[in-house]
C-alpha cells in the first residue's frame, strides 16, 4: 500500500537530510505507529506520502501509484485515496459538524444524494449522531477530532494518515480516539499514525516504525514506544 | 454538485468580503468609465468625420486674369486647359478616387462671392475678373492629397484647396481628448488590476484554512481557484455594469438632452452607441479579473 525504496529528502542543498535512505513497506490493512523525536523526519515522511513534497532520491509508491512519476494534475486523485487527520483538527469554524464532513465530499464532486446518505452514517460511526448542527467551537477537543476523522474517512480512503491526532487531547479522550482509529483499521483501512504518545503506543501493541535523524532505526511488529533497537 | 458548491463558495466569499468586493467594483467602474468615454469620443469623432467629410469638397481654383501665382504666369486658364484638368480627374489615374466633378462657372463664382459679401469690398468685381472653380467630391475624402498632387501644378491651375482643413483643428482637439481619455483609462486599468490582485490575494489568504482542506481531500486545483476567479469576475462585472449605466446616463442627459438642443448642427452619438460599447466593457472587466487572478492564485493556492 505504501512503499519507500531508499528514499531521501534534502530541503536545502548541503543541509542534513530530513529523511536518509529510508526503506519501508506498509501493507494494506496495517496499523503502524510512526515514532521519533521532533525533527526526526516524521512530518517529512507523511508529506512525501501526500505528495506535498517530492523525494530528493529513491522511489515512493502509494496506493499503486509511483509518486516520482505522478504529474501534478493527478495529485488530487492520489489525495482522494488518503484521509488525513491533524493534531489541530483543521475544521472550518463557520461550518457545522455536518457541513464540515459534507465539505470533503462536495469538493470532489459527489452528488447531493450521496452526501445525504454518507455523512450521517459517518457521524454515527464516529459517535457524533445528534450533533450535526453544532459548530466546532461548541464541541470538546475529542469531539472536534472525531469530526476531523469523519471528514478524513467519509470518502472511505484505503489509507488514513494521522499526524499526532491525540496531541491536543487528555489521556481519557485519546483512548476514545484510538478506539475509533482501531475500528476504522478493522474495516481494512491502512492507518499510519505519527505520535509522541508513548502510553498509547505501548497499550495498542501495533507495528512501530521509529525515525531518528531522518534514518529508520526500528521497524518492529507489536512494538512499544521507547525501545531503541535497530 | 460542483457548480452548486462553487457558486455557494462565491456567494460566501462576496458576502464575507463585501467591502473588498465593493472596492473592486468601484475601481473597475471608474476605469471602465474612462475606457468607455474614450471609445465613445472616438465614435463621435468618426461620426463627425463621416458626416462632414461627406459634404466637403476639394476645390481646384483655376487661373483668373491677373493672378500672382507662378503657375498662372502664362495668363488666365484656357478652355483647353480646363478640359485637360477635368480629363485628369475623370479619366486619369485618380479617376477611381473621384466621385463627381462640378464646374462652377465664372458667373456662379461671382454670385457666390457677392452673395456672401456684406462688406461691399467685392462689389467692384466683375465675372470676367474671375476663373471657373472645379468642385470635386471624392469617394474617400482622406485621399485628398493624391488628388491634390495629381492636379496642382497642371497648366491653368492656381491652387487646390481642401475644405477639410477647416475641420482639422476640431478633429485634432477631439483626437487629443480621446488620447487623454485612453491614457487615463490605461492608468486606471493598471490600478484596477493591482487592486483586484491585492483583493484576491487577501481573499485567498483569509481562506487558506479552507483551501488547505480542499487540497487535502483531493479537490482539483481548478476547483480551488474557481471561486476566487469568479468572485473577482463578479465584482468587476458589477463595476462594468455601473460604468455602462454611467455612460448611458451621460449620453441620455448630457448629449441627447442638452448638447443636442444647444448645438443642434452636430450629429451626435446616441444611447445605441453605448449599447455597442457595453459588451466590450464587460469583456474587459472579466479580462481584468482573470489577469489579476492568474497573477495571484498560482502562488496562493498551490496544488
Amino acid at each position: 500500500m505504501i512503499r519507500f525504496d531508499n528514499v531521501s529528502k534534502v530541503y536545502t542543498r548541503g543541509a542534513r537530510p530530513a529523511l536518509d535512505a529510508v526503506d519501508v513497506e506498509i501493507e494494506r490493512g496495517d496499523f503502524v505507529f510512526l515514532v521519533g523525536s521532533s525533527g526526526s523526519g516524521k512530518s517529512t515522511f507523511l508529506k512525501l506520502i501526500l505528495r506535498e513534497e517530492r523525494a530528493t532520491s529513491g522511489d515512493i509508491w502509494v496506493a499503486g501509484r509511483h509518486l516520482n512519476r505522478l504529474s501534478n494534475w493527478r495529485v488530487p486523485q492520489l489525495r482522494r485515496e488518503i484521509g488525513a487527520v491533524f493534531q489541530d483538527f483543521r475544521l472550518l469554524p463557520n461550518k457545522t459538524v455536518y457541513q464540515n464532513v459534507a465539505f470533503a465530499l462536495e469538493v470532489i464532486g459527489k452528488s447531493r444524494r450521496d452526501v445525504k446518505a454518507t455523512v450521517p452514517e459517518m457521524l454515527e460511526l464516529v459517535g457524533l449522531a445528534g450533533k450535526e448542527r453544532r459548530l466546532p467551537h461548541e464541541l470538546s477537543g475529542g469531539e472536534q477530532q472525531r469530526v476531523a476523522i469523519a471528514r478524513a474517512f467519509v470518502n472511505h480512503p484505503p489509507i488514513l494518515l494521522c499526524d499526532e491526532p491525540t496531541g491536543n487531547l487528555d489521556p481519557g479522550t485519546s483512548v476514545g480516539i484510538m478506539r475509533l482509529l482501531d475500528r476504522i483499521n478493522r474495516t481494512g483501512t491502512t492507518v499510519l499514525m505519527a505520535t509522541h504518545d508513548d502510553e498509547i503506543v505501548d497499550q495498542m501493541r501495533k507495528r512501530v516504525i521509529e525515525l531518528k535523524g531522518g534514518q529508520l532505526v526500528r521497524d518492529q511488529d507489536r512494538g512499544v514506544y521507547g525501545l531503541e533497537t535497530v | 454538485m460542483r457548480l452548486r458548491f462553487i457558486m455557494g463558495e462565491v456567494w460566501n466569499g462576496l458576502r464575507r468580503n463585501s467591502t473588498m468586493a465593493l472596492s473592486v467594483a468601484l475601481v473597475t467602474f471608474v476605469s471602465l468609465t474612462f475606457v468607455g468615454a474614450a471609445a465613445l469620443t472616438q465614435m463621435q469623432v468618426q461620426q463627425l468625420k463621416d458626416a462632414w467629410y461627406g459634404q466637403v469638397e476639394v476645390s481646384i481654383f483655376l487661373c483668373p486674369p491677373d493672378s500672382y501665382e507662378d503657375n498662372c504666369a502664362a495668363g488666365p486658364v484656357t478652355t483647353a486647359q480646363e478640359d485637360d484638368v477635368i480629363a485628369v480627374l475623370e479619366e486619369g489615374n485618380v479617376s477611381e478616387l473621384v466621385d463627381t466633378v462640378y464646374v462652377e462657372t465664372r458667373d456662379e463664382v461671382y454670385e457666390n462671392i457677392v452673395a456672401a459679401d456684406d462688406s461691399g469690398v467685392y462689389a467692384q468685381l466683375e465675372p470676367e475678373d474671375l476663373a471657373p472653380v472645379l468642385r470635386v467630391k471624392l469617394h474617400d475624402p482622406e485621399e485628398f492629397q493624391v488628388v491634390a498632387d495629381a492636379t496642382a501644378g497642371l497648366p491653368g491651375v492656381e491652387t487646390v484647396y481642401d475644405q477639410r482643413e477647416v475641420f482639422d483643428d476640431l478633429f485634432s482637439l477631439l483626437n487629443s481628448a480621446t488620447i487623454l481619455a485612453a491614457a487615463l483609462a490605461g492608468i486606471m486599468m493598471l490600478t484596477a488590476i493591482l487592486l483586484i490582485t491585492t483583493t484576491i490575494r487577501l481573499s485567498a489568504l483569509s481562506r487558506r484554512r479552507e483551501t488547505n482542506i480542499m487540497r487535502m481531500v483531493g479537490a482539483s486545483r481548478s476547483l480551488i481557484q474557481a471561486p476566487f476567479m469568479l468572485e473577482g469576475a463578479a465584482a468587476a462585472t458589477g463595476g462594468a455594469l455601473m460604468a455602462i449605466g454611467g455612460l448611458w446616463l451621460a449620453v441620455r442627459y448630457f448629449v441627447e438632452g442638452w448638447l443636442t438642443s444647444s448645438i443642434a448642427w452636430v450629429d451626435y452619438i446616441s444611447r445605441d452607441d453605448v449599447w455597442a460599447v457595453a459588451p466590450w466593457l464587460i469583456v474587459a472587466a472579466v479580462g481584468l479579473a482573470l489577469i489579476a487572478s492568474l497573477l495571484t492564485l498560482k502562488r496562493y493556492t498551490r496544488a
